[in-house]
């Protein structure tokens, strides 16, 4: 027996949700979803081409793999050619360009590159060669910390001297609050990430949505959860009320998990973080906590040398502000395709750029 | 961000040092780390993200949602056949 | 002044004759001499006997035959060697005995090239070779040419295979890529992105464990009834590399066409689409190596679903498709929940990603 996924992928129940959003929708309105995963599954059913007209669905800066700044692309990529390392990722980053190449021209050049599904196999990796020093790229937003910290923890745990983590914590509340104090924001309501919420809950929230006057919804990730989420997003904004709901009730709570939490506070603690195309956001992600320094792959290698060059063409700051749209970027198809990535938006599968070029309804 | 899908609970153990549990996903097993869930039990269904669970899943919660979307389903469908009726 | 008489004596001298090395392959595997030979024996000489291949030539003389000569080949290089459902060596024949088969030709003959590593297990390589004659003798078809290389170890993945084949058509038979006409229709045998999911459960790396099986097999004598009961197929492909979206892509490009899919119809074992799930892979793109996509007139489907039905390898068949008036070489699919995106061809490896 299955949990009732499928039934969230109901055509019948979509569109008896779908014209419940058509009746409660007056006006125009734009919205932020801030999850790349949300982003991918409204590419991936067409769900954009169903909305309401004048409804505008922006696509915000929840991919770890585009934020990620350049400089730790390039760090990962040094660390990654030294022959006594392996460096294990998710297969999401291998893609993305560094300065000069990426993780798998490392890889084709000889250097120990390889894809795992969770950094606890990079973990059994360090185990099974005690000669190699085994490096995590540890990327992710507040979904993926726990089981970043929990790779450390067990490393820990098991006295290993060769297992590190090359750090690219990111939280999602900083990246929304500098995106609504921005002068050019055009956001008008969130969809808040519904995974992120179920390790962090959504207190966080409240206080934004409250300066900003802004309706932030809770998500998930089916069709039926989108729909759901938007619609509840639109009546508030019809009503001018400016509250935190939860629309994904089955996996988030307001408080979210404690123990994840826990887990995360233990090994981390807050800094200041670079985003790729938006800048410095202070206090905007989590590197390690002193008492796990030595698992930092950044104190461990010197990386001191790496002077990161941005491509001059690529716009993926005004993408991921959601300022602009890929289909107008110069660049977009002519010079940069998922082949040839000039920015992480192209390069991640749920980044913007990315789920236009593969999924767009403009040719349609 | 956040790419995670729901599984059953069908074996709890420790494994160094760390709680662990063999999910089913349907068809398809992963070991997944439970430490974040000290109170998940055998039987109960998980969201699972890169080899660990996040939370556990209502599916009370799940049935309700869906409930909620299918009264909306019935209404639309008892709203058209009174405007052929009445056309 | 030395003495002669002082010289050690060569006579009884003995060198130690080298160790028979049965139990795995060395280098001296391939180097075309005794112990070539002495492996072509131990290994294939039990398992492939006809002819051509009997007579002990560097070349297979074979019959030729009225119609058009149809070529193929194709190199193997799948890790691990044994993955559920199949090997490299099965995958090797049907691959090549598939590629002759959607033109219409029937298979006939195949070489069989290998490049061994240094080290591998001589049994394992025996376990290959059996494989390989059983898909031959289901498939209908003949090995008469054979190589084997061996590289130092490092150098390849265990085993590289290749294979060539050779089949003939009759000339009047016309089913290609550009031949897809607007109003037809598009079937695929089964379910999609068995094989791609199944080896890749079976790498190890990511840790699954699944009932998930490659759908391997030589679909030849499907074609042949399908071919029987419906004469006039415009089409016939085995969506492998790229898995199902690359595949029409190729063939919208050929042919010229819009193709236009119905996301619900096409057919994916649960397991299979729980593995994708998890990984965030699209079963449109993961390869199949034991299913064909079908392009014909649309008042002949019935008549195909029945004779696909009937066969072991197309019981799950069915109609996923359509190609539409318009005149531009893409392949659109219509979601579950009735949205249309565009379907694009594979770009680069498809990877596990956590987004």
């Amino acid at each position: 027996m299955s949990f009732p996924l499928e039934d969230f992928r109901d055509a019948r129940l979509v569109h008896a949700a779908l014209e419940e959003l058509n009746k409660v929708t007056t006006q125009p309105w734009v919205i932020m979803e801030i999850c790349g995963g949300q982003t991918h599954a409204i590419m991936q059913y067409g769900l954009d081409q169903l909305l309401p007209p004048g409804l505008e669905l922006v696509h915000g800066p929840g991919c770890p793999v585009c934020v990620t700044p350049l400089e730790l692309v390039d760090k990962a990529i040094a660390i990654a050619s030294r022959p006594e390392v392996i460096f294990c990722s998710f297969g999401d980053m291998l893609r993305v360009p560094g300065s000069n190449e990426d993780l798998f021209s490392v890889r084709a050049g000889g250097g120990s590159v390889r894809v795992v599904y969770s950094p606890l196999d990079a973990v059994k990796i360090a185990q099974e060669n005690p000669e190699k020093q085994v490096v995590f790229f540890a990327i992710g937003f507040e979904t993926t910390a726990p089981v970043n910290a929990a790779s450390v923890l067990q490393a820990n745990n098991l006295g290993l001297k060769n297992y590190s983590i090359l750090v690219s914590q990111v939280c999602v509340p900083p990246a929304m609050q500098a995106l609504l104090s921005s002068p050019d924001n055009r956001v008008q309501g969130f969809l808040a990430a519904g995974h992120v919420c179920s390790v962090m809950g959504y207190w966080e929230y409240l206080p934004l949505a409250a300066q900003y006057r802004i309706p932030i919804v809770v998500t998930g990730f089916e069709p039926l959860d989108l729909v759901r989420g938007i619609t509840q997003c639109v009546k508030q904004l019809e009503k001018h009320t400016f509250t935190v709901e939860n629309a994904y009730e089955r996996a988030v709570t307001e408080k979210g998990n404690q123990s994840a939490q826990g887990m995360i506070s233990q090994v981390y603690i807050p800094v200041d973080r670079n985003w790729r195309g938006i800048g410095m956001i202070p206090q905007s992600g989590w590197g390690l906590h002193p008492d796990f320094a030595r698992f930092d792959a950044e104190n461990r290698f010197d990386t001191s040398a790496i002077v990161a060059h941005e491509s001059e063409v690529c716009i993926a700051g005004e993408i991921l502000r959601g300022t602009k749209k890929p289909n107008q970027c110069p660049a977009f198809r002519v010079l940069c395709n998922p082949s040839k990535p000039l920015g992480a938006p192209m390069v991640s599968s749920e980044g913007a750029c990315s789920a236009y070029y593969r999924y767009s309804s403009d040719a349609v | 961000m956040c790419l995670a899908i729901p599984g059953k609970i069908t074996e709890i153990h420790t494994a160094n040092g760390m709680r662990m549990a063999k999910v089913d996903f349907g068809g398809v097993l992963r070991e997944t780390c439970l430490e974040a869930l000290p109170e998940a039990k055998l039987g109960d269904y998980v969201i699972v993200h890169a080899g660990f669970a996040l939370n556990t899943l209502s599916e009370k919660e799940a049935l309700e949602t869906l409930e909620i979307f299918r009264e909306m389903d019935a209404l639309a469908d008892a709203e058209s056949e009174l405007n052929e009726l009445s056309s | 002044m030395p003495n002669i008489s002082d010289a050690p004596s060569f006579a009884n001298a003995a060198c130690p004759m080298p160790l028979p090395h049965g139990a795995q392959v060395v280098m001296g595997h391939g180097s075309g001499g005794r112990m070539t030979r002495d492996l072509i024996q131990q290994v294939f000489e039990p398992l492939f006997s006809n002819p051509p291949l009997d007579a002990g030539n560097d070349f297979a003389a074979l019959p030729s035959l009225p119609g058009e000569l149809i070529l193929t080949t194709d190199s193997h290089v799948v890790s691990p060697l044994f993955f559920p459902g199949g090997d490299i060596g099965r995958l090797a024949v049907c691959g090549t005995v598939n590629d002759i088969a959607v033109s219409g030709a029937r298979p006939d003959y195949l070489t069989a090239g290998f490049i061994l590593e240094e080290g591998l297990p001589v049994e394992t390589l025996i376990r290959v070779a059996e494989s390989m004659k059983a898909a031959c003798e289901e498939a209908g078809v003949l090995i008469v040419a054979g190589d084997t290389k061996v590289v130092e170890k490092g150098r390849c993945d265990g085993m590289y295979i290749n294979t060539t084949g050779v089949g003939w058509k009759s000339a009047s038979l016309s089913i290609n890529g550009a031949n897809a006409k607007p109003g037809d229709v598009i079937l695929v045998t089964g379910t999609m992105a068995d094989h791609g999911m199944a080896v890749i459960s079976a790498r190890g790396e990511l840790a699954i464990e699944s009932e998930i099986q490659s759908d391997v097999a030589p679909l030849n004598n499907l074609i042949t009834e399908l071919l029987k009961a419906v004469p006039e197929v415009h089409v016939l492909r085995d969506p492998t590399r790229g898995g199902l979206a690359t595949t029409l892509n190729e063939i919208a490009s050929q042919s010229n066409c819009e193709i236009l899919l119905n996301e619900k119809a096409i057919p994916v074992a649960k397991p299979v689409r729980t593995c994708c799930e998890m990984l965030g892979f699209d079963p449109l793109y993961v390869a199949n190596e034991g299913k064909l996509v079908i392009i014909l007139p649309e008042e002949q489907s019935s008549a195909a679903l029945a004779a696909l039905h009937s066969h072991k390898y197309g019981r799950n068949s069915a109609v996923i498709g359509h190609i539409t008036n318009f005149r531009k070489p893409r392949v659109l699919l219509k979601t579950l929940i009735g949205g249309t995106r565009i379907l694009d061809m594979l770009s680069g490896e498809m990877l596990p990603r956590i987004c």
